[in-house]
């Protein structure tokens, strides 16, 4: 990869670091009052960004659109038949989440807001995904 | 204009923001828009174990390293340099509940008493930073994916188990809000 790649991804997550920030979506007291259905906020930022992503996302389809390097896009599918995974996993992550009050994206963002302590659920999670691995075989999917 | 850079955005405003990291994402590079693999690929890159599930070349998810660190980045500009001052407009009921928890500090993004170095010493601290920390990381490898991956990219493609997955999200998440959280805080 060419190094004025990594200067776009980098600029890329910059961008959506801070709009998290902006957006409050990064504070645990965002996801407390998402949980407990008291406001649009969350639902409104998550159901926005879903329709400008299934708009973007059709029209790349349509067209055939091509990436910056003429490459055509591809969109790689989930595979539906693992329902177990989806509903165990995701519910393991929800319970983290509602805990936590964060998921991946805004725990890397609240460690650059300086809540320097950040880096131990950030740990933690690497060593939950480290965990996965190692036990996957022995998990239903 | 300057204050955007210091305050608070909407809702309606944010959405589409964050919308917009889909195509992004593609255009620059056929990138699928996620930020949990980037635990994988930091697994992959130490695996002190050798577990196979970690044996491909890290070095392919280098791109998800470089936009998790710009992330962190957009942290501190969003919300160090750029910091809001006041704190965040929660709603009443839900100030209510958490003040009913026993939180007292809401001057941040975070509640401080939960999210400081002192807690990692008293059980309730260690729950919600390391355990909560695992379960994300456990359970978003487990689902194959975290919110961007599953609830923002998933559900823009009309993936079925993106549905799946976040309805387990919100199994867990009001698991947890209505039942754990009281007997853990």
């Amino acid at each position: 990869m060419k190094l004025s790649d990594y200067i776009l991804y980098l600029l890329s997550g910059v961008f959506f670091g801070f709009v998290l920030v902006k957006s409050e979506v990064v504070s645990w007291f965002r996801i407390q009052e998402m949980f407990r259905f008291d406001d649009i906020h969350m639902y409104g930022i998550i159901g926005l960004a879903i329709l400008v992503g299934m708009i973007s996302i059709q029209i790349i389809k349509k067209t055939n659109a091509k990436d910056k390097d003429g490459n055509p896009i591809t969109i790689p599918p989930k595979d539906p038949s693992q329902v177990k995974r989806y509903l165990i996993g995701g519910s393991l992550f929800g319970l983290g989440w509602a805990l936590l009050g964060a998921c991946p994206g805004p725990l890397f963002a609240l460690l650059g807001t300086g809540i320097s302590v950040m880096i131990i659920p950030i740990l933690a999670a690497i060593l939950g995904t480290y965990t996965y691995g190692f036990i996957r075989d022995y998990l239903p999917h | 204009m300057i204050e955007l850079l210091y305050e608070p955005w909407p809702w309606y405003l944010a959405g589409p923001i964050i919308g917009i990291m889909v195509p992004l994402l593609f255009y620059i590079g056929n990138k699928a828009f996620g930020i949990s693999s980037s635990f994988s690929h930091i697994c992959a890159a130490c695996d002190p174990a050798g577990v196979e599930f970690f044996k491909y070349d890290w070095r392919t998810g280098m791109w998800n390293l470089v936009f998790v660190v710009g992330i962190a980045i957009g942290g501190y500009l969003g919300g160090w340099i750029f910091m809001n001052p006041d704190p965040i407009a929660i709603s009443d009921q839900t100030t209510q509940s958490l003040m009913n928890l026993g939180i007292t500090d809401f001057s941040g993004l975070v509640p401080s008493e939960l999210f400081n170095w002192n807690v990692l010493g008293s059980p309730t601290g260690l729950i919600v930073l390391v355990i909560g920390g695992f379960l994300v990381g456990f359970g978003t490898r487990y689902a194959g994916g975290c919110t961007s991956g599953h609830a923002i990219s998933g559900l823009s493609n009309l993936q079925i188990a993106s549905f799946i997955a976040v309805i387990g999200f919100f199994i867990g998440g009001l698991i947890m809000t209505y039942i754990l959280l009281p007997l853990i805080l």
